[in-house]
């Protein structure tokens, strides 16, 4: 269906299913419980990051796994896309339509330049160049550029902008012809208490379009051919195949989908700043993908799920929340509890990523994905074969 | 929840027919019945403290957190109540805010403008705060301010010192407590002319960001106004570790007074490097060289260790003031963790009681009901004496301390001494002086 | 003139420590083909050892003076270090006085054991998975380093400074014959310079002239076959992987009086130090020193205000800049080998 086979045709509808009801499987806890206040991420602003940095996941994996070229800066796309994005609010109108456009077209122009001079360099030496360009594109943005960037504070829209297509009645805020980003409605059942937003919905369309799109990708002949190339790539050569082009569509093609993911976050949320292009920001892509499983489908947006969620969530869980959980404990209990987890969580979030990174590449060389596969073949052992293939073969 | 359902597609599809089969007694309910963002429900009201818990600043949003715990303690009639009971306005009680309970949820902001507000953003889409406070940089204090603006519900920003968060980029539901890079500026110069004369060449190291132009640009106007001349204003990267390639010049350019417009570990570095580069050991002009360093925090000061001795700079509040205020909040503080509290605690810690205070005067939890009870506020017993809102463009004016490095300090906690108290008047501009010009507070926005 | 020879010497100390960690990362990458992103937390490592050893030494028993008060009014709390106490004021101030120079004879044993550690328990696991794997398991290990650190230390700069003898400039002028001051450099960075030539000529004839370091070297060439000739060629190379540990830790604790140690400093230096390594071209030593050297002179010059008024902003971006140039002129970089991470 939809040109898919079966098996790709399952995912893509679990991934329609998972984004557009996100806002609900996100929230399992009633949303005045402990456990609730502490885990569920059903909130708008989260589900808008799960989704765009899963698009932006999807698409570096076009790259890094199908050909193998590990880019390090792939940060500098998404930078540009949201300053795109945020200077046609500030000339045109707050209508994301333009901005999200304008982001994917400069995202992709920036990226044939980038990608014509690194590719003609492979492995290591490639990944430098990419973070060469991406830190250069840091360091100016935040300082010699500021009158294109704002600099440290983020380009955001003014009063005094010119916004030319900006009518009256128009809202001062994000919208798409009129029906605002930030637009929700929400449910309640019982204890729990759901959010749609329309910029998220926005969004979801988006990552379902994108996920879409790379499925055909990866099962084209290009993709083939993109495979062939990260096997060997001299033999490729000696069959007098000029490689290049595939791969410059590659880099092109998920350099667009970063930029897609920037104007989209400028979308959500009209500030940008230049730490977006930071070579940690570069790294955490390409964790997001190592994470999830590089070279499957469905792993890089595991993997910025996870990423995004130990963020927001764990960080912001303090002691107080701790003494909540275990209040039904006696108090030499609560406090032993508290204390054990207390280097874990708040300031101590990133132990927990730096040691879950150590964990899943030591325990599941394949990403999450390998970890799902695991425990599918404990549930039924007779399907192992099927979820193995279920998934692209790992890269490398 | 866990992540995992992703990878298990059968528990997954379960798991959404189960949400499916929840739906059926829905109804949908249209926002807004209170006329404002997250109007407090039942008997508690939340408030998120949103500083940094990792990066560089890690420490300060540290101390940051520790006060604005003792606040809602206060708050909460928890503790001696600390400035409570020398706060000018007697109308906060120790039973909370309008008899609701005080809770708090933390927040990490990293130092970095994306993270800031995507935590802003979950404290109040998710946890329903109605007041944000916190930060240590100016550029995520803008960014959560405008967040906030956007949102409906108040920012009280934490430590920010760029002209520009009460200047170009001042909203209405913001407010700031902390004094800026101008003010720094009035105060320091003064002194610096009774000490080091009105016939000096000064040097500026400058951290190449919007933080670093202000406070550069504050200094040279103000000492060039003294007398003084600005030899060379020279751009440094933020970060930049090792700066000997830019403080080797100095010593031969006729500078006599190299100005450090760094904050932080840039601050700590550059200090550093300077006197290893022998700088205050030599003669230019016939005259000593000396360094002045605009912006001091105890924690910067902590990590230059004897290399700030003797050098100037300024600060919002210090521990050592001897009003009473002062004195109740070092107590409680101290007592309560050991150390006494920096000026960025300070801060928080304030503005904490001071939303809770007009809040109560205001009798309601609207932002704009709030920013009205806020707007020229004059109060005292906070520290710094008679202090007050302006209205105009929501900076606090009071007070500024113009500190040295101690001689010789008797524990890591008294490394800088208060040189001079610079009066409040000394201090004061024009909201539209064309250093903060540019920017509207626009209308209150209460949100939903 | 003498800016520009000011300039040099800030580029040949900042050199210095590019080359140092990059000295280190192209022995790892070049003897067990890996991409060790937690080489710059072995240099924030060895920086911490020297606030360490600086704690240690100021380890102090309270003594209450009546006469002062603290904070809360209380009666003030004085350290007294123990040092002081048992060795006699005089020895026990020098002590903490040296205690930068003094850690080095800490921090060689312990860092090479800790490299040691981390290959045999870790690192040795990870030689046949993809360069991505190795990627995300040693930078997930250089932020739990960063953050036991943080948790030890705190996330301030933590001050260290040289000796006192090594407080102040010395006039690199006057000797040169230029007026005094003229080019007045700090002493210690001048020590630096000299400590790490003569680590990296240590590390040099180590593997030239001893017959370990031949065999090393052979390894680094053709690891198979060396192994075929029946040399135990994995435990040399983990012999190598302390040794990269322990010169980052050198490094890091003789420039800790430079740059107040804090527990992210390793992170600043990765990205540079790989940027470094490339440059200097794959596998090869020599490369990595070059590179590190040409990069912080080029830096320092990038750093004047003559250079800067031309092109704002040039030193921010100078690295990547000649980075960028020198790949695209020079495919392995300054003197790699072929095939070495190309693929």
């Amino acid at each position: 269906m939809l040109g898919l086979n079966s098996r790709d045709f399952k995912l893509f509808v679990i991934v329609c299913i998972m984004a557009l009801a996100a806002p609900i499987i996100l929230n399992p806890f009633p949303t005045g419980s402990a456990l609730g206040q502490s885990f569920n991420a059903g909130y708008p602003a989260l589900l808008q990051r799960f989704v765009i940095f899963g698009i932006l996941a999807i698409g570096f994996n076009i790259l890094f796994g199908l050909t193998g070229y590990l880019s390090f800066g792939h940060a500098a796309f998404l930078g540009i896309g949201s300053y795109s994005a945020v200077w046609m609010f500030k000339l045109l109108s707050y209508n994301v339509l333009p901005a999200i456009l304008l982001s994917v077209i400069m995202a992709g122009i920036f990226s044939v330049v980038i990608g014509y001079i690194s590719l003609r360099r492979s492995g290591i030496y490639f990944s430098i160049l990419t973070l060469a360009f991406a830190q250069m594109s840091y360091q100016l943005a935040y300082s010699v550029l500021t009158p294109l960037t704002n600099g440290e504070t983020g380009l955001q829209v003014y009063n005094g902008d010119p916004q030319v297509l900006m009518s009256a009645g128009d809202p001062t805020i994000p919208h798409l012809f009129g029906i605002t980003m930030n637009g929700q409605s929400q449910l309640d059942i019982a204890g729990w208490s759901f959010t749609f937003q329309n910029g998220y919905y926005l969004a979801a369309i988006f990552l379902i379009a994108s996920f879409y799109l790379s499925i055909r990708i990866f099962r084209s002949p290009m993709g083939l051919m993109l495979r062939a190339i990260k096997s060997n790539q001299t033999r490729m050569s000696y069959v007098g195949l000029n490689t290049k082009p595939y791969m410059l569509a590659a880099f092109v093609i998920s350099g667009m989908y970063a930029g897609l993911a920037g104007g989209l976050l400028a979308a959500m949320d009209p500030l940008t700043g230049a730490e977006r292009m930071f070579w940690t920001a570069s790294g955490e892509i390409v964790v997001m993908s190592i994470l999830g499983g590089v070279g499957t489908l469905i792993g890089p947006v595991l993997g910025a799920g996870l990423i995004k969620y130990l963020e927001n969530i764990v960080s912001k869980i303090n002691d107080n929340v701790l003494h909540g959980w275990f209040s039904f404990m006696p108090d030499w209990m609560d406090n032993l509890f508290v204390t054990i987890i207390h280097p874990f969580i708040g300031k101590g979030w990133h132990l927990t990523l730096g040691l879950l990174f150590m964990a899943v590449v030591i325990f599941l060389p394949g990403g999450l994905v390998q970890g799902g596969q695991k425990i599918m073949g404990k549930f039924s052992r007779n399907k192992t074969s099927d979820a193995k293939d279920g998934a692209d073969t790992p890269a490398e | 929840m866990s992540k995992s359902n992703f990878t298990r597609r059968g528990v997954m599809k379960t798991g959404a027919v189960t949400s499916a089969g929840l739906m059926l007694p829905t109804y949908l309910r249209a926002e807004n019945h209170t006329g404002f963002t997250n109007a407090p429900q039942g008997d508690t009201v939340k408030f998120g403290f949103n500083v940094p818990q990792t990066g560089p600043y890690a420490e300060e949003g540290l101390d940051e957190l520790r006060a604005q715990e003792l606040a809602v303690e206060h708050l909460n009639g928890i503790g001696d109540g600390g400035m409570l009971n020398t706060f000018s306005s007697k109308v906060l009680d120790g039973t909370g805010v309008l008899g609701k309970k005080v809770e708090f949820v933390t927040g990490d902001t990293q130092t970095k403008s994306d993270v800031a507000r995507a935590s802003a953003q979950s404290m109040i889409q998710k946890d329903g705060c109605i007041m944000i406070t916190g930060g240590s940089s100016s550029g995520v204090a803008i960014a959560v301010q405008g967040l906030c603006q956007e949102a409906g519900v108040i920012f009280m920003a934490g430590l920010t010192h760029s002209n520009d968060t009460t200047g170009k980029d001042r909203k209405r539901n913001g407010f700031r407590h902390f004094f800026n890079a101008y003010m720094s500026a009035a105060a320091l110069t003064p002194v610096l002319e009774k000490v080091y004369g009105t016939d000096r060449r000064a040097y500026h190291l400058t951290a190449d960001y919007t933080w670093g132009w202000s406070q550069q640009e504050s200094m040279a106007a103000s000492t060039e106004a003294m007398g003084w001349e600005t030899v060379q204003n020279v751009l440094t990267p933020v970060g930049a570790g090792d700066f000997s390639s830019y403080i080797a010049p100095v010593l031969n350019s006729g500078a006599d007074i190299l100005v450090l417009n760094h904050y932080g570990g840039d601050m700590v570095n550059s200090l550093t490097q300077a006197i290893q580069f022998g700088l205050k050991d030599k003669q230019v002009n016939g005259k000593n060289f000396e360094i002045v360093v605009p912006l001091y925090s105890e924690l910067m000061a902590a990590g230059a260790g004897t290399n700030i001795q003797g050098v100037y700079g300024s600060m919002n509040w210090n521990w050592q003031l001897q009003d009473e205020g002062t004195a109740a909040f070092t107590k409680s503080f101290g007592e309560k963790y050991g150390f006494p509290p920096s000026g960025a605690a300070h801060s928080c810690y304030v503005q904490t009681l001071l939303y809770a205070d007009a809040v109560t005067r205001a009798g309601s939890f609207n932002p704009c009901a709030v920013v009205e009870a806020l707007e020229d506020f004059d109060f005292d017993g906070m520290g710094n004496g008679p202090t007050s809102y302006r209205g105009a463009d929501h900076q606090c004016f009071k007070d500024v301390l113009v500190m040295k490095g101690a001689e010789a300090p008797t524990s890591v906690y008294d490394t800088l001494e208060i040189v001079e108290v610079t009066p409040r008047a000394q201090v004061e501009y024009d909201p539209e002086h064309p250093m903060f010009a540019g920017g509207t507070l626009g209308d209150c926005n209460p949100g939903a | 003139m003498d800016a520009f020879i000011l300039q040099i010497l800030n580029g040949l100390d900042k050199g210095s420590a590019y080359a140092l960690i990059a000295l280190g990362l192209t022995l790892i990458f070049g003897t067990l083909g890996v991409v060790n992103f937690a080489h710059g937390a072995l240099f924030m490592i060895g920086a911490f050892v020297a606030v360490t050893v600086q704690k240690l030494f100021q380890f102090s028993y309270i003594e209450i003076d009546e006469t002062k008060k603290d904070f809360l009014g209380n009666p003030l709390k004085v350290e007294m270090p123990y040092l002081d106490h048992w060795f006699g004021t005089s020895v026990g101030e020098w002590m903490q006085d040296w205690s930068v120079p003094l850690s080095i004879l800490a921090v060689i044993p312990f860092m090479f054991a800790l490299g040691y550690i981390l290959e045999r328990g870790l690192i040795k696991h990870f030689y046949k998975r993809p360069h991505a794997d190795q990627i995300l398991v040693t930078f997930g290990l250089a932020i739990v380093i960063g953050e036991l650190v943080k948790a030890f230390y705190g996330a301030n700069p933590i001050q260290t400074p040289p000796p006192s003898a090594f407080l102040g400039t010395i006039d690199v002028g006057v000797m040169l014959g230029f007026d005094p001051n003229a080019i007045a450099y700090p002493t210690w960075r001048m020590v630096y310079f000299a400590f790490s030539v003569v680590i990296i000529a240590s590390v040099f004839a180590f593997l030239r002239f001893t017959t370990f370091g031949m065999v090393v070297r052979a390894g680094m060439a053709d690891r198979e076959t060396v192994g075929l000739l029946g040399i135990d060629i994995d435990k040399r190379f983990t012999f190598m992987f302390g040794l990269a540990a322990a010169v980052a830790g050198m490094a890091g604790v003789m420039y800790a009086p430079i740059l107040s140690p804090h527990y992210n400093i390793g992170m600043d230096f990765l990205v540079l130090s790989f940027v470094v390594v490339v440059v200097g071209g794959m596998g090869s030593l020599p490369g990595a020193v070059l590179a590190g050297f040409m990069l912080g002179i080029l830096q320092s010059f990038a750093s004047m205000n003559e250079v800067k008024a031309v092109f704002p902003g040039i030193d921010q971006i100078i690295i990547y800049l000649v980075a960028i140039i020198i790949l695209l002129t020079r495919p392995r970089g300054l003197m790699g080998r072929k095939g070495v991470m190309e693929e």
